[in-house]
């Protein structure tokens, strides 16, 4: 399928779940989707890094608050419509993201995934100290009055507005996936010194990456002060977005864009109900089992395995 | 004008000198044999000309330009192409996928080749090299000789004007060293140079138009094969006396 047809597919996709979303009066029904899609958001953008060129990011929360911080920072400061807010956090968290992209001309493997945690924890300093956008105490923020299109409350917005970053994320990592620069981290990930000299400029591709992951995953976040209405920086830093968008990629499968899609909906809607029908705190013990599980079973994700099963198949 | 001159190439690793005030000049489609014992330096000065190690002093120019500063992967689109000793695959890869890269990001990139002429390509190349019936195969699963292959398929598909090949022989069988001698022996036809560094004599001395001989870092002869393995120093250097 050429890039064009993906998107639009993708777009149409979502249209079909804005639509079908009037259908329904469950107000949970809004908040769970919004959390799996932004998963998917996180998922997908974690794996352009970490997936296509094997540079396992651990600071995905960084990214995510830089983006949910960027929008309380706009909020307090000229109270700019939502859209210019996922714009502008897109674009700081890409610049993060380039920077962290850099780092990866010294330090690769375990060490650049420290480099990134403590990244995580700089920034989270950084924010509790920050008095502008709230420090320790978090920052309120109030959920617009008048809604757009006629909606009804103001989670119909925010859902709408995820299912639309979903497509793109996933119109821009296939993208990437099909492109000369899909192939060329590809080779990074599997050899870079080969990759190196086979013409790859491998620093530029890398930072690149870095880049597209980390605005991506800014992105997921900068809607997320709209939706909690209240943000402490515990909340926008939690554990639950670097492990979870590593988990979810891992889980699907890491070489296409259709596994962190896979993994972020099948983990995303297993916590969900899990929160529901038990309680909140067993998510992460949830996600590490099924870790667990699929690291023996299924090392290269449910991608990979279907992968497999279709080539045996073949023969 | 030669094609690639080093001059005074120096390189330590700490306290030891690894290269010390090397010269070595390559003429466009010339085939050089680049010997020595284990430890030499023959590795290394590979490294610092396909730009995989920084020179610590000394000049390599390719072209008529110095290349010392540059990354590896711009002195590759300048075209200087490498194997590696121990053979490194794109192992997620298909050999054909292998191919791919270079032929994407190799001499005269960014080209705007399709997909239909990067495969039609690929496919001539590993013709060439005797692997298009193991195109789809993956590669990490290769036999030796085969992996060997690949190396150079993938640096003949980087459009190189220049093709180091380092020990892409060692270990082999005397019929499959004589499929690899063919192939480096038909890159004069593409103009193409070779550097060929190799411990099996008998492809050295059936390869070569010119030997160079580095021992512990200098090299000690450069000329015409048969008088250069004639010369005592370099008997002595490899039997040690």
């Amino acid at each position: 399928m050429s890039n064009r047809a993906f998107a639009a597919l993708a777009l149409a996709a979502a249209a079909v779940l804005i639509a079908a979303s009037t259908l329904v009066t469950n107000d949970y029904f809004f908040s769970a989707a919004y959390t799996v899609l932004q998963f998917v958001v996180l998922a997908t953008a974690w794996n352009v890094l970490g997936g296509y060129a094997g540079y396992v990011n651990f600071g995905s929360a960084a990214f995510f608050a830089v983006g949910a911080y960027s929008s309380i920072f706009l909020y307090k400061w000229a109270h700019p419509p939502l859209i210019v807010m996922i714009v502008v956090g897109t674009l700081a968290a890409a610049l993060l993201g380039l920077a962290v992209g850099y780092l990866t001309l010294r330090l690769r493997g375990v060490f650049f995934a420290i480099a990134t945690l403590a990244l995580a924890v700089m920034l989270f300093t950084f924010v509790v100290n920050w008095d502008y956008v709230g420090g320790a105490r978090g920052a309120y923020i109030l959920q617009p009055r008048e809604l757009p299109f006629g909606l009804k409350r103001y989670i119909h917005v925010l859902y709408g507005a995820m299912v639309i970053m979903a497509a793109v994320a996933l119109v821009v990592a296939r993208t990437i996936e099909t492109s000369a620069i899909g192939r060329g981290l590809a080779a990074i990930r599997d050899d870079e010194m080969a990759a190196e000299c086979a013409g790859v400029p491998t620093l530029r591709l890398k930072i690149f990456a870095a880049g597209v992951s980390g605005g991506l995953m800014g992105m997921a976040g900068t809607t997320f002060p709209y939706y909690l209405s209240y943000v402490e920086p515990s909340a926008a830093f939690n554990l639950s977005y670097a492990v979870n968008s590593i988990a979810m990629p891992l889980i699907g499968g890491m070489m296409t864009w259709a596994g962190p899609l896979i993994g972020a909906l099948l983990l995303g809607t297993v916590q969900q109900l899990v929160q529901v029908t038990v309680s909140s705190e067993w998510n992460l013990l949830i996600v590490g089992a099924l870790l667990v599980l699929f690291v023996t079973i299924a090392p290269s994700g449910i991608m990979g395995w279907v992968g497999a099963w279709k080539r045996r198949k073949k023969k | 004008m030669s094609l690639l001159q080093v001059t005074g190439l120096t390189k330590r690793f700490g306290g030891f000198t690894a290269l010390d005030g090397v010269d070595l000049s390559v003429a466009p489609g010339e085939r050089l044999g680049l010997i020595g014992p284990n430890g030499s330096g023959k590795s290394t000065l590979v490294n610092c000309i396909a730009g995989t190690l920084r020179r610590d002093g000394g000049r390599i120019e390719f072209k008529g330009r110095d290349i010392a500063r540059d990354p590896a992967f711009k002195r590759v689109h300048l075209g200087v192409a490498r194997t590696f000793q121990i053979p490194r695959p794109f192992a997620s890869m298909s050999v054909i996928d292998n191919l791919r890269i270079p032929l994407l990001y190799g001499a005269g990139a960014p080209v705007t080749l399709d997909a239909a002429s990067v495969t039609g390509e690929a496919m001539r190349i590993l013709e060439q090299v005797g692997l298009a019936a193991r195109a789809e195969a993956g590669s990490s699963g290769l036999t030796q000789v085969d992996m060997r292959k690949l190396e150079l398929a993938r640096a003949i598909a980087a459009k190189p004007a220049l093709l180091i090949a380092d020990e892409a022989m060692a270990g082999l069988s005397t019929s499959e060293v004589d499929d690899i001698l063919v192939l480096l022996l038909g890159m004069k036809d593409r103009g193409v140079a070779v550097i060929m560094i190799e411990h099996v004599m008998r492809a050295v001395m059936a390869f070569s138009e010119r030997i160079a001989v580095l021992v512990a870092g200098r090299k000690i002869a450069d000329g015409d094969p048969r008088s250069v393995v004639a010369q005592p120093e370099v008997v002595s250097a490899y039997l040690g006396q």
